[in-house]
């Protein structure tokens, strides 16, 4: 018997699991294909929605702010309200692990390059950390890590200006792995306990290396490898034996709070029965005139059909590779949605590392239903959506927009999907 | 004048450095200034072969008798920077058999080992050669990384009592009556480099003799001198493949042209290249239709190579002379050879001689030679030693072996450190003390060596990236450029770290903007959303002029229940009273 939902989702990050809930919110069947990992692992965890706008910010009201993007950016066609509908979704599929639904207005959390950035959700173990708030701060990095310098991040932080003062300090970890250990082996160690040479627990030695440092600090932050399965017991602890606040700083790949974040996606997708298949990619589809029948996933060189009515591509950008490109063209090679972009490749990037590229907007361009469009601005095909990094027209590295742009398209894409099912 | 003559050497490429080593070791007071980096200009621009003289025995046997000598020379005195991979030149069916002929008789003609080998015997040695590849000949080119090569004659010239003196650039050559007796340089605005020079000053530098080993450059401190130098700069392209495709130097077995030469280096393949002049040397087009002239001509040898992965492409200038009067019309005619322009014989200005032309091979030959002029100029009698003693690093051979159990590092990590730190291995890892982890993951560079390279170069990461090859690998830095500016931070400050990350980041994005499309694009991407959205260092409020409202930002749900230790749940206590964790408690 083919395989055939109400709704398909092709992806597997942020906006693919968004949407797939969105769906399944209007009672159709929902099935979600997702090739490799997500770019989640690579991501810090935080939920963005909107801090910059072309380069004025950090921005306190993210709202405020979208009236100033322009027109074809995915918030003018989704607006206020999808922003705020696929954090509805998110804040319900991540439960209490998140916090910054109490307020519209951005947080700005420490990163581990020292500045700060705007984000509109963030894991609890990082709301302790929060820029502003009027506690002095004590880093707190380990020797063999290369990737987070405390005192780095401490006098960067400080730099920008925060109303508190801030030390770092660097110190052994009181286990030692090989020297270039992953954050996963510090944060197992730390879940399980494991004992340090002298045969305590290494939660209780790594606090009293911390105390030792301590001044009149009123919190601590570390490279967000506190524990995985046991993030909360671990920080709790650690809290209770220093009697300060402790808190995380989002770190890059591998990033547990990237892991921890697909992990509660994908569960909540579980709870939600929303089918799942993983570890083939999508890699061409079957149409009828303007409607996709099926999908076909590429499983051992055999395709296989995958049949819907509503179809959604939540397949990533650059990144997560579902936009591509060689040295003539960006596609989208699933559908070949069409994908705007200068014939020059130059054209694709601006000489400053941190300039307007252009390549960084690359996606496919939306109508208000996040259909993908062709270049004569009709919709590709009546039953396909687009979400997240696939859709462009938004600069969601310079503006921290990144997952919000994923749930906004997510909820109006897979919203629409499922009502049209 | 002081009882040792002083020589002042102009450029720290392959010909500067060389000269300031060989006058070094004949016991002259010898400084260097070189305005960048070392290997700044042509010597860091270039595709690192090490030429058999192969290329050049059909058109220029006398340079190819000087490629083969020189070739057996650093063989020998620079170990730890050669990888004999050997070469071929590849005949394609559509290429002429007499010059291939031609080009075998010229390699026995001037003593290069040359082979002939089938196509299939070829592609036995090569797999990905074009299936219709009909012979090729096999001859000893190599590989040679060129800024490991300076860094080691540079350093040798330390030790000797040299100064060298980097970021301190030329800004005019003094005449006193009718006389060269020196430079004024400028010192760069930042402490960066080595040197004594004190950042951001002029410093008047008096010598008996100066040596202008700028290449391109020479006609520039020529005009300073008011001697005409006629360099002829030639830009060539080269491309870099994410991995070795080829593990020996393939070039193409035909008179010449563009794009004929793929070069195995260190974990990249290197494409090469075109030859066009130039009216600047520092400020010329780099455009990408010579780029894709390198994929789509080396394609014909390398069929992968189409569709393979390029991260980064950059351009040099080669300092091509010719003598006056000659009026070769292309720039592939002119003579590879170099010349030593005394300007007191040719302008009846004494004190200085320009060295111009020449290859990297042979630049030990040049350095000699000059040496040679140099001393009969100032009557010094002392011989020249470099072909014999081996630099820093490849004296001992031996201790080239697996590093894991020595200093705790994975042992593929171990092998390439030692690769490239040669005899130096020792001194490097064996003297670090704490934790050794790897801070650039494609390159496998350890914490250690990016403090070896700090503690010989400053806080001018790009020095330190040119010692080390960290940055240099698939990721451009995505991962590691911050990684080795926060090894800064031992002995500066913040400041200073945020800076020299800055500088790096922006000259590894330039030559990346030349491979951006496929993987290399997707890299970039997530490059760029790692710095800019996860660091946010492109919105960074510390180098922003104005001040963020932190008040008008989010504190928190219940910002004051968010402190702890208000719980009077102390584990410790309850530990001592035998509570739950009884087990872990102090006896």
């Amino acid at each position: 018997m083919p395989i055939r939902e109400d709704v398909l989702v092709v992806g597997g990050g942020l906006a693919a699991a968004t949407a797939a809930l969105a769906a399944r919110e209007t009672g159709k069947s929902v099935r979600l294909v997702a090739h490799k990992k997500s770019t989640l692992r690579q991501a810090s965890g935080l939920i963005d929605v909107l801090g910059y706008v072309d380069g004025d910010g950090p921005r306190a009201d993210p709202y405020g702010a979208m009236a100033d993007l322009p027109d074809d950016h995915p918030y003018r066609l989704v607006g206020e309200e999808g922003v705020r509908e696929g954090l509805r979704i998110f804040d319900d599929a991540v439960g209490d692990a998140y916090a910054g639904g109490h307020t519209d207005t951005n947080a700005l959390v420490p990163t581990y390059g020292g500045t700060v950035k705007p984000t509109a959700r963030y894991p609890n173990s990082v709301a302790p950390g929060l820029a502003s708030i009027d506690e002095d701060a004590l880093f707190v990095g380990f020797e063999s890590t290369t990737d987070f310098s405390a005192p780095v991040v401490a006098d960067h932080v400080v730099a920008a200006g925060v109303p508190f003062e801030a030390r770092g300090v660097t110190i052994p970890f009181p286990i030692r792995f090989r020297d270039d250990a992953r954050a996963s082996r510090f944060a197992r160690a730390l879940d399980r306990d494991e004992t340090t040479d002298d045969g305590r627990g290494v939660r209780r030695v790594l606090a009293e290396a911390v105390e030792e440092h301590l001044t009149d600090e009123e919190r601590v932050g570390f490279p967000a490898m506190l524990g995985d399965d046991h993030d909360a017991e671990v920080r709790e602890e650690l809290e209770s034996r220093l009697g300060v606040s402790v808190f995380e700083v989002p770190t890059g790949p591998p990033s547990l709070l990237g892991l921890k974040l697909e992990d509660r996606l994908f569960e909540a997708l579980d709870e939600a029965g929303v089918r799942l298949s993983t570890g083939n990619p999508a890699v061409g589809y079957e149409a009828d005139g303007d409607r996709i029948e099926a999908v076909y996933v590429d499983r051992k060189r055999k395709e296989i059909p995958y049949h819907a009515e509503q179809f959604v591509l939540a397949t990533g950008g650059l990144v997560g590779k579902g936009i591509g490109s060689d040295r003539e063209r960006v596609t989208e090679p699933v559908f070949d949605c069409y994908v705007p972009h200068s014939e020059d490749r130059y054209d694709w990037s601006e000489s400053a590392a941190f300039g307007d590229h252009a390549f960084a907007r690359f996606g496919v361009v939306p109508d208000e239903e996040m259909r993908p469009t062709t270049a004569s601005g009709e919709p590709e095909f009546a039953n396909l959506r687009a979400a997240g990094g696939v859709v462009g027209g938004a600069d969601v590295a310079r503006e921290k927009s990144a997952s919000g742009v994923s749930l906004a398209t997510a909820a109006v894409a897979g919203g629409r999907a499922g009502e049209e099912a | 004048m002081t009882e040792t003559p002083s020589v002042l050497v102009i450029g720290g490429g392959s010909t500067g450095c060389g000269i300031v080593r060989d006058l070094a070791m004949r016991g002259l007071d010898v400084t260097l200034v070189e305005k960048g980096n070392l290997t700044h200009g042509t010597t860091g621009r270039m595709h690192g072969l090490l030429h058999s003289g192969g290329r050049y025995a059909v058109s220029d046997q006398p340079s190819a008798r000087e490629c083969i000598e020189e070739n057996r020379v650093l063989r020998r005195i620079a170990t730890h920077c050669v990888e004999m991979t050997g070469g071929l030149f590849v005949q394609r069916p559509e290429d002429d058999d007499e010059y291939f002929e031609e080009k075998l008789q010229g390699c026995r003609d001037c003593g290069i080992p040359a082979e002939v080998l089938s196509g299939e015997e070829a592609r036995e040695m090569e797999p990905y050669l074009a299936k219709d590849v009909k012979r090729a000949i096999r001859v000893p080119d190599g590989a040679i990384d060129p800024f490991r090569l300076c860094v080691a004659n540079a350093a040798d010239a330390i030790d000797r009592g040299a100064r060298v003196e980097t970021h301190a650039e030329v800004v005019d050559v003094l005449v006193e009556n009718g006389e060269i007796v020196g430079v004024e340089v400028e010192h760069g605005e930042k402490d960066i480099g080595i040197g004594k020079g004190e950042p951001g000053t002029r410093e008047k530098l008096y010598a008996d003799y100066v040596v202008n080993a700028t290449g391109a450059w020479a006609g520039q401190i020529g005009d300073m001198a008011g001697v005409d130098v006629a360099v002829r700069p030639s830009k060539g392209v080269m491309t870099i493949m994410n991995v070795r495709q080829v593990d020996t130097v393939v070039n193409r077995c035909r008179p010449k042209g563009d794009a004929d030469i793929i070069v195995p280096h260190e974990t990249t393949c290197i494409l090469g290249t075109t030859d066009e002049e130039v009216e600047d040397p520092e400020d010329y087009p780099e455009e990408g239709w010579e780029v894709d002239l390198m994929i789509d001509t080396l394609s014909e040898l390398v069929p992968m190579l189409s569709e393979a992965r390029t991260i980064r492409s950059f351009w040099g200038v080669r300092p091509l002379y010719e003598p006056p009067g000659t009026g070769t019309v292309d720039p592939t005619d002119i003579t590879r050879d170099f010349f030593l322009l005394d300007h007191a014989d040719r302008d009846g200005l004494p004190g200085m001689a320009s060295i111009v032309g020449g290859k990297l091979t042979t630049y030990r030959m040049m350095a000699e030679k000059i040496s040679n002029h140099v001393c009969e100029k100032l009557g010094v009698e002392a011989t020249c030693r470099t072909a014999e003693e081996p630099l820093p690093g490849s004296s001992d051979f031996s201790v080239l072996r697996e590093w894991m159990d020595e200093f705790g590092i994975r042992s593929p990590v171990g092998r390439r450190s030692a690769q490239r730190l040669g005899s130096r291995t020792d001194d490097v890892l064996g003297g670090w003390d704490g934790p050794n982890p790897v801070v650039c993951d494609c390159e496998a560079v350890t914490r250690a060596e990016i403090h070896d390279a700090i503690d010989h170069s400053g806080t001018d990461l790009n020095a330190v990236r040119i010692r080390t090859r960290s940055s240099m690998g698939n990721c451009q830095g995505a991962f590691c450029c911050h990684r080795m500016a926060n090894e800064l931070i031992h002995d500066h400050d913040e400041l200073v770290v945020r800076d020299s990350l800055d500088e790096l980041y922006q000259e590894r994005w330039k030559g990346e903007r030349h491979a951006l499309w496929g993987e290399q694009l997707s890299q970039a991407m997530l490059k760029h959303m790692l710095h800019a959205t996860t660091m946010n260092r492109d919105g960074d409020p510390a180098a922003s002029d104005s001040a963020v409202d932190f008040a008008a930002f989010d504190v928190g749900a219940s910002p004051s229940a968010a402190a702890g230790g208000t719980t009077g749940d102390d584990p410790d206590r309850a530990a001592t009273d035998g509570g739950r964790e009884g087990e872990n408690a102090d006896s």
